[in-house]
C-alpha cells in the first residue's frame, strides 16, 4: 500500500455570500490527507462545514481558497473516480432500484445489458437485488440508502465520500448498515471518507477521525483509531475514545 | 349507505333532467327550450347529416384535429421554454416579466389582431393545394384558429413546466452531476422526468383550456365547419336542439380527454405521491 494521499486537501477555505452581500466563513483553511483504502470519519458540530468538504472534495462546489487534489490532479469537476453517497432523498424516484443503480453507467454510455448485468451483482453486495423491480418509495429508509450506496459502488469509483448516509436511519438500522458499510469496505478495498455527527458512528468505523470545530469550520484534532475490528461497543477503549471525541465537541471547548 | 353513496353522484343529473323535462313542456318553445327526447335523438344518430353542415361526428373530428394542432404547436414551446425558464434564472428573468404581461390577454381578445394578420389564410394556403379533397381538409384549419387555441394552452403548460422543473430536489441534481451525467443528461434523464408529473397536469390543464377556446376559434370568419361553428350557425336557424346537442358534444369529449391524462397521471406518477421532502 502506498503513501502516497489518494486525496490531499490543501489550505481549502469556503466562504458564501449572505444576503446582505456580506462574506460568511464556511471553512477555514483545511489540510487533510487521505491515505488510499483508508476509512476516514470528518466529526463535528452541525454548521461546521463538513459537507462542504465533501462537496468540494468530489467537484460540486467550487473552493474559495485552496484546492482538493486526487491522486495528484486538481478536482475541477464531479467525475465518476469520486463517488458520493447523500442522506436522503437521493435516488431518482421514477426510476426502479435496478435502473437507479444502473444510473452512473447509463450516463457512461454503457449499454442496457451489460449496465442491468452489473447492476445485479452491485445489488447482491447490499443484499438488495430480490428487490431489483421496486421503486424507491416502495422501500424502507434502510433500504433506499442499500441502493444508494450500490448505485455510487456500481460506478467502480476508487473514493467513496458519504455525507451523513445514517443520519435519517432509526437506530438498529444504523447499526446493521454501519456493520454492512464494513464488510463491503474490506470486500471492495474503497477510500471511504465519512461524514457524520454522531460521535458513536466515527469509532465505530474509522481509521482516522477528524475533529471539526464551527463557525468557521476549521480542523480541531485528527486521532488514529488502532483499534482492531470488528469492534464492540462493549470496549473499555471504544468507551473511552467516544468520551474524549464527546469531551472535544462539547460547545465550551469549541 | 352502499346505495346512498352509488346514488350520490346521479342526484344532480337526474334533478337537472326532471328540470329540463318540466320546462320544456310548459314553455312549449323549441327555440327556447327544446324537448329533450329531440336533443337525445340527435345524440343517438351522431353520423346522421345536420342542416347540410355533416354529421355531429365529423364536426367534432374537425373540431379535435384544429385543437391537437394548436395544442401541440403549444406543448412543443411551452415545454421547452419552461425547462431552461425553470433551470437558468437569467432565462426566467428575461422572459418572465414579458411574457406575463400577455398572459391575462383572454384568447377572444385576440380575435381581432389575429383576423388582420392572418385572415383567412390556412394550411392551404401554406402549403400551395388549391384544389381537390386534401385543399377541403386543409383550409379547414386557419391560422387564425390555430393561434387562438395555441394562445389558451401556451401559458398553464408554461406556468406547470416552470413550476416542475423550480422544484426538482437539488439532491437528485447532484447525485446525477456526481454519477457523471453530462449537462445535456442532466436536463432529458433526470429534469425532464422529474418535472413530469407537473408538466403532464399542465399539459391536462392546457388541453382543457384549448379546447374552450374552440367556439372562439369556430366563430372567425372563413370557418365553415367544427364543432363550435355548428353550434352558432344552428343559433343562426333557431335549432336550439342541435346547439344543445353540440354543447353536450363538446362536455363528453373535453372529460374524455381529462379521463385520459388523469389516468396517465394516476398510472405513471404513483412515484411522486411519497418520494418528494
Amino acid at each position: 500500500m502506498s503513501d502516497t494521499p489518494i486525496i490531499d486537501i490543501q489550505g481549502l477555505s469556503k466562504s458564501f455570500a449572505t444576503k446582505s452581500g456580506d462574506q460568511l466563513p464556511a471553512l477555514d483553511d483545511i489540510n487533510l490527507s487521505i491515505r488510499p483504502r483508508s476509512f476516514t470519519c470528518i466529526v463535528g458540530p452541525s454548521g461546521c462545514g463538513k459537507s462542504t468538504i465533501l462537496r468540494i472534495a468530489s467537484g460540486l462546489e467550487k473552493a474559495s481558497q485552496g484546492q482538493v487534489l486526487y491522486k495528484g490532479d486538481p478536482v475541477a469537476k464531479p467525475g465518476a473516480d469520486i463517488g458520493l453517497v447523500f442522506q436522503e432523498y437521493s435516488l431518482f424516484p421514477w426510476l426502479s432500484v435496478l435502473d437507479n443503480v444502473a444510473a452512473g453507467p447509463e450516463f457512461a454510455g454503457v449499454d442496457k445489458q451489460t449496465r442491468h448485468r452489473d447492476a445485479i451483482d452491485f445489488l447482491n453486495m447490499v443484499n438488495m437485488a430480490e428487490f431489483k423491480d421496486a421503486f424507491p418509495h416502495e422501500l424502507s429508509g434502510g433500504m433506499r440508502q442499500r441502493v444508494a450506496i450500490a448505485r455510487a459502488l456500481a460506478n467502480e469509483p476508487d473514493v467513496l465520500f458519504m455525507d451523513e448516509p445514517f443520519g435519517a436511519l432509526d437506530a438498529h438500522t444504523r447499526i446493521l448498515l454501519q456493520q454492512e458499510l464494513l464488510s463491503l469496505w474490506e470486500m471492495t478495498h474503497k477510500t471511504v471518507v465519512l461524514v457524520t455527527h454522531s460521535v458513536d458512528e466515527a469509532v465505530f468505523l474509522a481509521d482516522e477521525i477528524v475533529i471539526m470545530s464551527a463557525r468557521p469550520g476549521r480542523i480541531q484534532n485528527v486521532l488514529t483509531v488502532d483499534m482492531s475490528r470488528p469492534r464492540t461497543r462493549a470496549d473499555k477503549a471504544f468507551g473511552e475514545l467516544s468520551e474524549f471525541l464527546l469531551h472535544s465537541l462539547s460547545p465550551d471547548r469549541v | 349507505m352502499k346505495f346512498f353513496s352509488f346514488a350520490l353522484p346521479l342526484l344532480a343529473p337526474v334533478l337537472l333532467v326532471l328540470c329540463w323535462i318540466w320546462m320544456a313542456a310548459r314553455v312549449h318553445n323549441q327555440v327556447i327550450l327544446p324537448p329533450m327526447d329531440q336533443v337525445l335523438y340527435i345524440l343517438a344518430h351522431p353520423f346522421e347529416d345536420l342542416i347540410s353542415m355533416g354529421s355531429l361526428t365529423s364536426n367534432v373530428l374537425v373540431s379535435l384535429v384544429r385543437v391537437l394542432l394548436g395544442y401541440a404547436l403549444a406543448v412543443a414551446i411551452a415545454i421547452p421554454l419552461g425547462v431552461v425558464m425553470g433551470y437558468y434564472g437569467m432565462v426566467f428573468k428575461a422572459f418572465n416579466g414579458f411574457l406575463n404581461l400577455f398572459r391575462p390577454i383572454p384568447p377572444l381578445a385576440w380575435v381581432p389582431l389575429v383576423m388582420a394578420w392572418f385572415g383567412i389564410s390556412s394550411l392551404a394556403t401554406m402549403t400551395g393545394v388549391e384544389t381537390g379533397q386534401w385543399y377541403v381538409y386543409l383550409n379547414n384549419i386557419k391560422f387564425s384558429m390555430l393561434f387562438i387555441i395555441f394562445v389558451g394552452a401556451f401559458y398553464p403548460i408554461l406556468t406547470a413546466t416552470i413550476h416542475g422543473v423550480r422544484s426538482v430536489n437539488a439532491t437528485l441534481l447532484d447525485s446525477a452531476r456526481v454519477l457523471g451525467a453530462g449537462q445535456s443528461q442532466i436536463f432529458r434523464k433526470i429534469l425532464i422526468p422529474a418535472a413530469m408529473p407537473a408538466i403532464i397536469t399542465g399539459m391536462r390543464i392546457g388541453l382543457g383550456i384549448a379546447w374552450m377556446c374552440l367556439v372562439s376559434a369556430e366563430m372567425l370568419p372563413g370557418s365553415l365547419s367544427g364543432i363550435g361553428y355548428m353550434i352558432t350557425h344552428a343559433f343562426t336557424l333557431a335549432s336550439t336542439d342541435i346547439v344543445i346537442a353540440g354543447m353536450i358534444s363538446i362536455g363528453c369529449v373535453g372529460a374524455l380527454m381529462d379521463m385520459v391524462f388523469r389516468r396517465v397521471e394516476k398510472q405513471k406518477f404513483s412515484w411522486q405521491r411519497q418520494t418528494t421532502p
